[in-house]
């Protein structure tokens, strides 16, 4: 910004002669730009500070219980509010399994969707459609629960488990007596409820990928699809990136529908079939009635254990955006 | 290398195989609002929208109260959380290149993993415990705070879509470089901000959790920012676990209107949007 | 067109808190929050004395029975309401500054779903403790089938389904079932939240009533009336006196009068009424207390909030039945009507020594 010649910074008509007079002249321009960034940065420092409050609550509310289980807290399986002890290690397992599976199913759903809308769609269907998907974002979780349980669970347990059951059920994670609530029925409904923020951040940057990055493909011979593939999603895989860690953050933190639909079981199992439990769902369910201040503790120390979950998550994908985005140009300056 | 039949036929595949992305990402969407209709049309009318509850087993009652906090709370949090959402977003496609960039975005990713019952909770601890009662304004905090990384993500995405050219353009021609970025960066990334924070407000519409311990819920109607207010998701959840089937039909019917709702306010800002672009 | 939107942002908010503040000096507001079971009578109660009273408005929201202990003890509400009794440290915690007041009476039942059973099934305590301990898995037990000669069981595997939030239904079935059942007393115990040797968690009355319609085999525990509005079977229980008694609003004050006959003048109504003595007493039934400071600090709030309580507990309850509430039975009302006239406010009592109602 600077290097830039004072002529383009103040282009004037009439020539001032003494080097002062510019240097005052220079000063004036910066003082908008410095009361801007000035004005920006402060804003901006409100996020940090945030997250600082938010966790030196979590922090020092979880001390109790942090002193007292130690790491035995993240691998221990009993949640006994009579007799004070708890060990949060099926909810760790749920919060990621679930995520992981809404994930998968979201993912290659969302970018289906994201390319449909930016490459193959009629012009005339594009925004119907993705004012649709992004209406997903609207219905409360709660809609999404109550939708889980009189139409999704019956639907996967009486009509779809039947079928692949001959197929599937010898494999460990189809595994057991599916009753219904299940961290197979968590992990679809997360996915329909972040497939929107993914589908949508990735629509658009799919829309800002160059016509001519698009033509050159073509040109060399390319089918669209093979455009689509070698040429649009790898010149957006940045942004992509963003979009998913957002969708990951949502299912990480979702609540409602979840508990309604998970079974709410403090277990760890490697079948999807068989009811779990996430940290979230169990604040939720808990908070407000928990009396004894262990177990209030211990909430807040499993909601500690979230955060660093969300934190690991995040740094670990920051790197790989980093790694993946040094050859592309759309949002590569977002590391 | 692949023969040109079999390129052309992945080609055609794939091709279908997004239109059935589409498709299959609609169909909940579809179910859902099928289920509200079909559940919650018939339990909407004129009292629905003019009423405030009535207790069980009197007719005529409705969700006014509900209505009325929704937009009033949801209204407080877009105060409280747009503009720093937006400034924040702003900051880091334009600044945020170095370590404290870094670290604001990496910020604004960790909240969002946050439940949103955490934030719920923090903001009992920091309003509603000194204050000594719950209410609206803590509400529309809480959501606040949920809408600020959401809107920073989004936006600094949108604005980091502007290609260079348009900023050296506005440079050349003498803007300084606050003006530049207002005027003519975040102008002609407008409609994808407007989308990111209708995405961020749709969320938050819906939020029930984080308005548990705020703002609590009323059966009153109220517009009082500092006491209990009523708030659609809430009235949609505690009527949804309550026993009654009356009681159940009118869940239905406000999830519906909360969608209708949320989806009126999506078309009217798109609306405005395009009508800017095609005035500048 | 921002411009305008500004504008029109900062005029709705002006009236709105000027509007605010001009409708606030007559009416008297309160704000209680606490257990779900006792939620829709509260609110019929609210409404009606607010169509009686049209300055009075209260405003409870079900949080939850420990929400609304923990509410009450930061002071963040006027009172609370909870179906399970505050424990002695919990009273600690607020200087012992607190009544329970009983407010209705409620059971809980064991709803099932079963495919092809529409029959009323009779459990006694040893099953009941053995189908929620894990111990008995099939509905055709035989265990089950004993008492239950003429029902034609199937083969089919019992799902549990229980509460996955704290709740008073969890702490009165559970408070049941430790009486009833030593294993349980000693693996399991009694509290709002427990855990659970087995079955899948519902959120919420609701949302244990929505596993067991949706599962079939399952069996849970509700609160009667969701049981009822819900239209799921819900057994018959093997009381003390070795009956097998229907949940109803009869056998639910029947339940309640034997432990009151016996109440010390100066209880402090933090009683359990589970597995009582009475030929006909239902034996899963619970008072749900509203939990009220001894010593208030506003003279105008206190006053409102006692006659309501006072309502409440005498006109109020013919609202009861309606809504598949058990009244209280009559010692506890005059015993209540002592504690409410007991009440100060900086020192003096709140309602006159010769109050008896409006």
């Amino acid at each position: 910004m600077t290097d830039l010649p004072a002529a383009v910074l103040e282009p004037e008509i009439a020539p001032r002669s003494t080097a002062e007079e510019r240097w005052r002249a220079l000063r004036t321009v910066s003082r908008g730009d410095l009361i801007f960034r000035v004005v920006l940065t402060v804003l901006a420092c409100l996020l940090p500070l945030l997250l600082l409050l938010i966790a030196v609550e979590l922090v020092s509310e979880a001390m109790p219980a942090a002193r007292r289980f130690g790491l035995s807290f993240l691998t221990t399986s009993v949640w006994d509010p009579v007799r004070g002890q708890f060990g949060a290690l099926p909810l760790i397992f749920g919060t990621l399994y679930s995520s992981v599976v809404a994930l998968a199913i979201a993912v290659p759903l969302a970018l289906g969707c994201a390319i449909f809308l930016t490459e193959f769609a009629p012009r005339w269907l594009r925004y119907p459609v993705a004012t649709l998907i992004e209406l997903l974002a609207a219905v409360p979780s709660v809609i999404y629960g109550l939708w889980g349980i009189f139409v999704l669970i019956p639907l996967l347990r009486d009509h779809l488990w039947p079928v692949v059951r001959p197929v599937l059920g010898h494999v460990p994670i189809f595994s057991g007596v599916f009753y219904g609530p299940s961290v197979l029925a968590a992990g679809v409904i997360l996915s329909v409820m972040i497939l929107p923020y993914i589908a949508a951040v990735s629509r658009e940057v799919l829309l800002a990928v160059p016509a001519d990055q698009r033509e050159a493909g073509l040109a060399l011979g390319a089918t669209r699809w093979e455009t689509v593939w070698h040429v649009v999603l790898p010149y957006g895989r940045a942004g992509i990136m963003g979009a998913v860690i957002l969708g990951l953050g949502r299912a990480l933190g979702e609540t409602m529908a979840v508990t309604m639909v998970i079974g709410n079981r403090h277990e760890v199992s490697a079948s999807l079939l068989q009811p779990g439990y996430t940290i979230a769902a169990a604040i939720a369910n808990e908070f407000s009635e928990a009396v004894s201040d262990m177990h209030l503790s211990s909430l807040f120390l499993v909601g500690a254990v979230l955060f660093l979950i969300t934190i690991i998550v995040n740094a670990l994908a920051r790197v790989l955006v980093w790694r993946v985005a040094r050859g592309s140009a759309v949002g590569s300056t977002a590391i | 290398m692949r023969g040109r039949l079999a390129r052309r036929l992945i080609g055609s595949t794939m091709t279908g195989a997004t239109y059935g992305a589409a498709a299959l990402a609609i169909l909940p969407l579809a179910a859902i609002f099928a289920m509200l209709l079909v559940k919650g049309a018939g339990s909407i009318d004129l009292n629905f929208f003019i009423r405030s509850a009535v207790p069980v087993g009197e007719p005529g009652g409705g969700f006014a109260h509900a209505i009325v906090g929704t937009l009033i709370i949801v209204g407080m949090a877009c105060v409280i959380g747009v503009p720093i959402g937006v400034a924040t977003g702003i900051f880091l496609a334009e600044f945020g290149g170095g370590r404290f960039g870094f670290g604001v975005r990496f910020v604004a990713d960790v909240l969002n993993g946050v439940p949103s019952i955490v934030i719920g909770i923090f903001a009992w601890t920091w309003l509603v415990k000194p204050m000594g009662h719950f209410s609206a304004l803590a509400g529309g905090f809480a959501l606040g705070i949920i809408l600020v990384p959401i809107v920073a993500r989004t936006t600094e995405e949108m604005v980091r879509l502007v290609p260079n050219s348009l900023r050296e353009a506005a440079l050349a021609l003498g803007y300084q470089r606050w003006r530049a970025t207002l005027q003519v960066v975040v102008r002609s990334a407008a409609a994808g901000i407007v989308t990111g924070c209708l995405v961020a407000v749709a969320r938050v519409a819906g939020e029930t959790a984080p308005l548990l311990f705020t703002a609590l819920g009323n059966q009153f109607f109220s517009t009082r920012l500092q006491g209990p207010m009523a708030a659609l998701p809430l009235q949609i959840y505690v009527y949804a676990s309550g026993p009654y089937d009356e009681w159940h039909r009118q869940a239905w019917a406000g999830a519906l209107v909360l969608i209708v709702l949320v989806l009126a306010l999506s078309l009217i800002a798109r609306a405005v949007v395009r009508a800017k672009r095609q005035h500048a | 067109m921002t411009k305008a939107l500004a504008y029109f942002l900062a005029a709705a908010a002006a009236t709105t808190f000027l509007a605010s503040g001009a409708a606030a000096q007559e009416t008297v507001r309160l704000t209680g929050a606490g257990a779900t079971f006792p939620y829709p009578i509260y609110s019929k109660w609210m409404s009606e004395y607010h169509n009686l009273h049209p300055n009075v408005e209260i405003n409870y929201q079900s949080i939850g029975s420990g929400g609304g202990i923990r509410q009450f003890t930061d002071h963040t509400v006027d009172f609370g309401a909870t179906d399970g009794p505050m424990t002695d440290s919990a009273v600690a915690a607020v200087q012992g500054n607190v009544y329970h007041i009983p407010t209705v009476l409620g059971a809980d039942v064991p709803t099932y779903n079963i495919p092809g059973v529409t029959a009323k099934l009779r459990f006694t305590p040893e099953v009941l403790a053995g189908i929620f301990l894990g111990q008995i898995t099939k509905w055709n037990d035989s265990r089950i089938t004993a008492i239950n000669p003429g029902v034609d069981l199937p083969d089919q595997d019992i799902v549990v389904a229980h509460r996955s939030d704290g709740s008073g239904t969890t702490y009165i079935w559970t408070d049941y079932l430790s009486k009833v059942s030593p294993e349980w007393a000693q693996r399991v115990g009694k509290a709002t939240s427990v855990n659970w040797p087995v079955g899948l968690g519902g959120k919420g009355n609701e949302g244990v009533a929505n596993i067991v319609k949706q599962t079939p085999g399952a069996l849970g525990y509700v609160e009667l009336i969701y049981a009822v509005q819900n239209s799921i079977n819900y057994g018959l229980v093997q009381n003390k006196s070795g009956n097998y008694v229907n949940a109803s609003l009869e056998t639910a004050t029947l339940a309640a009068t034997g432990a009151v006959a016996a109440l010390d003048r100066n209880t402090d109504f933090r009683i359990s009424i589970t597995n009582p003595d009475g030929a006909q007493a239902y034996p899963i039934a619970s008072f749900t207390w509203l939990l009220i400071p001894k010593q208030m600090t506003d003279a105008t709030k206190a006053r409102t909030l006692l006659e309501f309580v006072w309502w409440a507990t005498h006109q109020g309850q013919q609202y009861n039945e309606a809504l598949a509430y058990a009244r209280l039975p009559a010692r506890v009302v005059q015993l209540e009507e002592e504690r409410l006239k007991s009440i100060t406010v900086n020192g003096t009592a709140v309602l006159p020594r010769n109050y008896h109602g409006q």
